[in-house]
């Protein structure tokens, strides 16, 4: 493996994203939204409780529908002390997956399809890296970012949760252990699940646009996970945590294995 | 040519579904030889760039690339090729010196060196007053340039560069063309896929004309004319008013005249060196005022519309 050559692979490609402002701009404000707008506003929302005549007895339905595993964890929470452990630490946890995803599937579209369509992969092709050492920089080129920006977005929104909901919690109350798994176990898996299908969607489309497009039926997943936490049909522990990212891995491995025999460069010219 | 060739390839052929991209191609290129693949588009010259860079395999035959099988030892064979692509083929968000640099370490050059290398190449391919923009801003000649530059960073002995010049304003076109010569002066192998026949004429010391993958002519660029043209072609260029007197002495000898651009000008075929003297003696006598006479060699031009004609070149 010439790990000089991936790294430059890697580097080519960061850089060229980094340079794009297309690119950019929804990779800044997507996370921002979710890591910091969203935990903020979520801390303030109980002080619309107390706003006189909000419907108190609405939220706290809300809560009684959820899974009995979940109102022991929310016992001894009062009502806004709830409202806030909710929100932030269980509606919000699928959504945050969305940003690995989005990350990772903006990039490898870039990476794989985008090059396509810019003409750029042919010289690429003529170097002197396997298809496999082409294929993983590109994966790696894509993965590395999608999982910086997690971490970083962890961080960050650990940080707004609790600077935010300080007021009402009087400690700190995020992150919990289904939290550390979600982010250093399921999100490097989703992030997989982004680029691998965005691989496999890239070499049957044209361009980065038509690639985003398709590819975009991956967030489908996540959406369902966010209705069933919202619902109350299931809610994010460790064990769903983990269980989950080990399915995701599974589907993961399935797609890396297709698309290894995907990007041949035989393939790549005569779709070219 | 006492050397092994550096590119030797037997019936390669390569199929896509039903087409011949590349039929049956037998060419030897030795090195410090610049060979041209001349034909149209579609003929069949970047699909062989591309089989002997182990980027394709092939339907049948063999190809042997330095002493590597491509279809077997591509990752070796690239190490010690440099490819130009039809299209520059450049990341352009990318600066230029980004873009080299990158690609030193694809191929692998050592770490101390790219700096260096960079620079070097930057240097003599003139772009060094420009080489932290970024390559979308170049002209389409520096982007040409830059990606030659690219193909020589690690430095390779053989060279494929296919349509190098396409696209570019004269200008430019004649300033890839020189430093392609500077590289073959500097002992480099070079297989230059072309449709630009002057190009060619100019450059290659051998060519192999396709047509549908298949070579129709083989040889220098001048055994090509030599082969097409047994019988001299003569421009002539008389008083504008004699017109009808010379028509009348070159069809006496049976001879056919065509008209020129040039008022007055004629291109007589069907002529012997022999003849010439009689020629002359003939048109004085007809009254008819020779200006100049003048025997014009094929040139590689002659000789590829010659094939695309249908006349047969036996190589």
């Amino acid at each position: 493996m010439k790990k000089r050559a991936l790294q430059a692979m890697i580097r080519k490609d960061l850089t060229a994203v980094i340079r794009s402002k297309g690119l950019m701009i929804p990779m800044i404000i997507v996370p921002l939204i979710f890591f910091i707008l969203i935990p903020v506003l979520t801390s303030l929302a109980p002080n619309l409780i107390n706003i006189p005549g909000a419907n108190l007895a609405e939220f706290e339905t809300f809560l009684e529908r959820m899974p009995g595993g979940l109102q022991e964890i929310l016992a001894p929470y009062n009502l806004e002390q709830s409202v806030i452990v909710m929100m932030v630490v269980y509606v919000f946890a699928p959504m945050f997956l969305i940003v690995p995803l989005m990350v990772s599937s903006v990039i490898a579209a870039d990476s794989f399809a985008g090059e396509k369509e810019r003409g750029t992969i042919e010289a690429l092709l003529y170097t002197p890296l396997s298809d496999l050492e082409l294929f993983l920089a590109k994966l790696l080129a894509a993965w590395i970012p999608a999982l910086l920006v997690s971490l970083a977005g962890f961080v960050i929104y650990t940080l707004a949760a609790n600077l935010a909901g300080w007021r009402i919690m009087g400690e700190i109350f995020f992150p919990n252990w289904m939290w550390v798994g979600l982010v250093f176990w399921v999100s490097p898996a989703v992030a997989g699940l982004g680029l691998s299908t965005m691989v496999l969607v890239s070499s049957r489309v044209k361009g980065f646009q038509e690639a985003n497009q398709i590819g975009g039926v991956v967030v489908l997943p996540i959406l369902l996970l966010v209705i069933g936490q919202t619902t109350g049909v299931m809610y994010f522990n460790l064990s769903l945590v983990l269980l989950l990212g080990l399915l995701i891995w599974v589907v993961d491995a399935v797609l890396f294995w297709i698309g290894v025999r995907t990007f041949a460069r035989e393939r790549l010219v005569v779709g070219s | 040519m006492n050397d092994s060739p550096l590119i030797e390839t037997t019936e390669l052929t390569r199929y896509f579904d039903e087409v011949r991209a590349v039929d049956r191609l037998s060419i030897q290129v030795y090195p410090g030889e610049v060979f041209g693949l001349l034909g149209h588009n579609g003929a069949g010259k970047t699909t062989t760039v591309r089989l002997l860079n182990g980027l394709l395999k092939p339907s049948d035959g063999r190809a042997l690339v330095m002493g590597h099988d491509p279809l077997g030892k591509g990752t070796t064979v690239r190490a010690q090729t440099g490819v130009l692509t039809e299209t520059p083929s450049l990341d352009e968000r990318l600066t230029g010196r980004e873009n080299l640099a990158i690609f030193a370490a694809l191929y692998q050059v050592p770490k101390l060196r790219v700096a260096s290398r960079v620079e070097e190449l930057l240097e003599s391919f003139g772009l060094a007053g420009r080489a932290d923009d970024p390559v979308g801003e170049y002209s389409r000649g520096m982007k040409q340039r830059l990606a030659l530059a690219r193909t020589l960073l690690h430095q390779p002995q053989l060279l494929f560069l296919d349509e190098p010049t396409s696209g570019l304003d004269p200008v430019s076109s004649r300033r890839v063309q020189e430093l392609i010569a500077d590289l073959s002066a500097s002992g480099k192998t070079v297989l230059l896929c072309t449709h630009n026949l002057e190009e060619a004429h100019r450059l290659c010391h051998r060519v192999a004309v396709l047509r549908q993958g298949k070579v129709i002519a083989l040889g220098t660029p001048e055994e090509l004319a030599e082969r097409i043209s047994e019988q001299l072609q003569l421009v002539v260029e008389v008083a504008p008013e004699d017109e009808q007197q010379i028509r009348k002495v070159v069809h006496q000898r049976g001879w056919q005249v065509a008209d020129q651009k040039q008022p007055g000008t004629y291109q007589i075929k069907g002529a012997t060196r022999d003849q010439i003297p009689d020629l002359v003696r003939d048109l004085a006598q007809a009254g008819v005022d020779v200006y100049q006479m003048v025997n014009v060699q094929p040139t590689l031009e002659d000789v590829y519309f010659a094939l695309h004609a249908g006349e047969e070149v036996r190589v």
